[in-house]
């Protein structure tokens, strides 16, 4: 197993998450935003969505050295997979569920003469002998191959639960969701149905380019999936950066005031003043130089694209802490100033303590409803950074390099349009479940709306 | 007034400083001078005197900070020569030996030509549609455009410009797909970036004016007007707007001068010779220098915004007081 530093830092990521979501499904006032965001319907189903986005990444973030061939390349347990369409590259572009590919070729036929057409696919419907008439039914068969495989999957996953609930009492901690079957129902069904439309995905991927293939023939619904990485680690790591910047300088600023609020909103001026673009350019720039001046740190591909993607989402987050800690001073400005924290001080209570048990767990709801709403415009960003080349390495695969490779592609005649198709659709899924949730969740925790 | 102003941009000096000092550390300290050389010469087999070569012809040959062989030590290094000049503006040569300051008064008119009429037919969009999304709250005309909103704000701005491009450049063909000309001609150019800019930003726009809108609309004296039997759409249109207009007109004032600096896609996309372009050409020739003065010219002209804020709300909002 390799454990890259991305890798490392998402497991930190997941531990931590885990640890918080013990920490607050006990306190006593979460319950209600909690049970807020548990009968928010649309809350729900961006949930399910964002964990199942959430999982592939997870997936893709497990590393390690495979024997295929001498070189041994990294590759992810995603990778392992999906191997077939990881390698099952065609020549050049091909459409969608096409079986030929798009530019027409010197094809040397049985009988040794020669003819000018679209050549049949390597490995896309090679077992028909007339796609044209056999296409159509043959999609049809294979995803109601799929449907019934992820049917059978569901009825022994539910069998299963319902054994383990009979027999070990399992479900017992879930028993306050039997409370509400609204939404029980409504999270099965959807999850159900994710199972089963993944099962029809991956079947029919497996004897098709569902999304095509690009330039150089590589299949993009493999590029699509890959990308979900990256879009992750963007929006979650940046966030881990960010967060302890903003929590402590904006809390010390608020409470303390005098020299420390001088200091530190000094600093958040000046570093919001510049641009971010800019500033991330400038950034990047250097870590260019840096990186083409010391390759011997950085030998092979992979571990290169790594570092990039870490210094990406360090810049990120050292340009994107000023606005939660603007709020955060704001709101400890008005906490310190409650009676329950001038009591504290009154009864000789330790600052360091005021600011863990008081202040601290007073401003979560603005760090949660800020990680939320950052999150999508992260992503966002990313595909706008790799468009200008200062995101991601070229080699990564993330949806702003998708579109940066294909969009001159919509010149051509007929127009290559699967690319960007396919990163629009994951893309959009993505941010929309993420803004949806986002909502669900400031709606949830805002005092305001009580 | 002038008291308060000057005191204003006296605070604005120490800022200058720190955005300096920054770009200081990342461009010189981070990687010296002979890093940058071997990046921009090709990296392996470079000998030491091109280095040197190409360091003496962009000036980059000082000390960084005190030069110990000169009568006047702090004057012949490169963070005076490069960081300090910066303050009178002059950005000196890029790496590829033009003049960035002249470069940079050519580029910004374009870059305002797209960035101004964006800004203002967008904030009179985003403006209309929250009122409306405001008066007809409650009903499910509201809940359709939250729901079209979010939609809209979940699309990255990579795809408006591509679609549009494709859909009216390409297919419809009712303007050019991209380029610039001067004067009247500018215009046919210039229609179908200002389009995608208030499109892709309606979204976000509109949800956000909304906000501001309810927390108005909640506010004692639109009780009071209604009691006094005016119809909702007085109530809007007179009180609740000319109330949101304070938060509104600030949070403008702030991006004006930033408009100069122009859009770093749109530009790029549509090929228009603004500043954003200028930019990102800078990027992708890895011209530190401009890179450099555009930093610097950003924040300049982010600090010249907040200062126009402090001072319109002085101006506009009579509750507040000079101290």
């Amino acid at each position: 197993m390799v454990i890259l530093w991305t890798d490392a830092l998402i497991y930190f990521l997941v531990v931590t998450v885990i640890f918080l979501s013990f920490y607050v499904v006990r306190k006593p006032q979460f319950k209600r935003p909690l049970t807020k965001i548990f009968h928010n319907k649309s809350g729900m189903v961006s949930l399910i969505f964002l964990i199942f986005f959430m999982m592939i990444g997870l997936f893709d973030s497990v590393h390690f050295k495979s024997n295929e061939t001498h070189a041994k390349p990294i590759i992810s347990v995603l990778d392992y997979w999906m191997t077939p369409l990881r390698t099952q590259g065609e020549k050049t572009y091909s459409a969608p569920f096409s079986t030929h590919l798009y530019n027409k070729e010197m094809v040397v036929l049985d009988n040794g003469s020669k003819v000018w057409r679209y050549p049949r696919l390597k490995y896309a419907g090679v077992y028909l002998d007339k796609p044209e008439q056999q296409k159509i039914t043959d999609i049809v068969l294979k995803s109601g191959q799929g449907f019934l495989k992820g049917v059978v999957f569901c009825a022994m996953m539910i069998f299963g639960l319902f054994l383990l609930n009979r027999y070990y009492g399992a479900m017992s901690a879930l028993n306050d969701w039997k409370q509400s079957p609204m939404a029980l129902k409504l999270i099965s069904s959807v999850v159900i149905m994710m199972i089963i439309g993944s099962f029809i995905l991956v079947e029919l991927s497996s004897y098709y380019h569902i999304f095509g293939t690009d330039k150089v023939g590589e299949d993009v619904f493999y590029q699509a999936i890959k990308s979900i990485r990256t879009g992750l680690v963007i929006g979650s790591l940046t966030t881990l950066i960010m967060l302890p910047l903003a929590i402590v300088f904006g809390i010390m600023a608020g409470f303390f005031r005098g020299w420390v609020d001088d200091v530190i909103q000094y600093l958040y001026t000046t570093l919001n003043s510049i641009p971010s673009v800019l500033l991330i350019a400038a950034s990047i720039l250097m870590v260019q130089v840096y990186m083409a001046n010391h390759a011997e740190n950085f030998t092979s591909l992979i571990i290169r694209a790594d570092m990039r993607l870490l210094f990406l989402c360090l810049i990120l987050g050292v340009t994107s802490w000023t606005g939660l800690c603007r709020l955060l001073r704001a709101e400890t400005l008005k906490l310190r100033e409650m009676e329950y924290v001038q009591a504290a001080q009154a009864l000789g209570v330790q600052r360091s303590k005021i600011l863990w048990r008081h202040i601290l767990p007073n401003v979560m709801h603005i760090v949660l409803i800020s990680v939320a709403l950052d999150f999508s415009a992260l992503v966002l960003a990313e595909a706008v950074l790799s468009y200008i080349n200062i995101g991601v390495d070229p080699t990564t695969y993330s949806w702003g390099n998708m579109i940066n490779g294909a969009r001159l592609e919509m010149a051509r005649e007929p127009v290559v349009w699967w690319s960007l198709t396919a990163s629009f659709i994951f893309m959009f899924t993505l941010v929309l479940a993420a803004n949806l949730f986002a909502d669900c969740v400031s709606d949830a925790f805002d005092p305001r709306r009580v | 007034m002038i008291n308060y102003i000057f005191r204003r941009f006296l605070y604005a000096l120490p800022l200058l400083m720190g955005v300096n000092i920054l770009t200081f550390v990342l461009f010189f300290i981070v990687n010296s001078p002979d890093d940058m050389a071997r990046m921009q010469l090709g990296q392996k087999h470079v000998t030491q005197e091109a280095v040197d070569n190409w360091k003496q012809q962009r000036g980059y040959d000082l000390p960084l900070l005190w030069n110990s062989k000169e009568k006047n030590p702090v004057v012949e290094t490169i963070f005076y020569q490069k960081s300090m000049r910066l303050f009178v503006f002059d950005f000196g040569t890029s790496d590829s030996g033009r003049n960035i300051g002249s470069d940079i008064q050519q580029r910004m008119w374009a870059s305002l030509a797209i960035a101004l009429p964006s800004l203002i037919v967008g904030l009179l969009v985003n403006i209309s549609m929250a009122l409306l999304m405001v008066l007809f709250r409650n009903s499910y005309i509201e809940l359709s455009s939250i729901i079209i909103c979010v939609i809209l704000m979940s699309i990255s701005s990579l795809f408006y410009i591509i679609g549009g491009q494709f859909l009216v450049g390409k297919l419809l063909r009712l303007v050019p797909i991209s380029g610039y000309d001067t004067g009247i001609e500018a215009i046919k150019f210039l229609v179908l970036p200002v389009i995608i800019a208030v499109v892709s930003g309606v979204g976000s726009g509109a949800r956000w004016y909304r906000t501001l809108f309810l927390e108005e609309v909640e506010k004692d004296y639109v009780r009071t007007a209604r009691a006094k039997g005016l119809t909702e759409t007085q109530v809007l249109f007179k009180h609740v707007l000319q109330n949101a207009l304070i938060p509104i007109l600030t949070g403008v004032v702030v991006v004006l001068p930033l408009l100069f600096m122009g859009s770093l896609i749109t530009e790029s996309f549509f090929s228009i010779p603004g500043l954003g372009s200028y930019t990102i050409d800078a990027i992708n020739r890895q011209d530190f220098a401009i890179v450099r003065s555009m930093v610097f010219l950003g924040s300049v002209l982010y600090i010249i915004g907040l200062l126009m804020t402090d001072i319109s709300y002085t101006l506009v909002d009579p509750r507040v007081r000079l101290s």
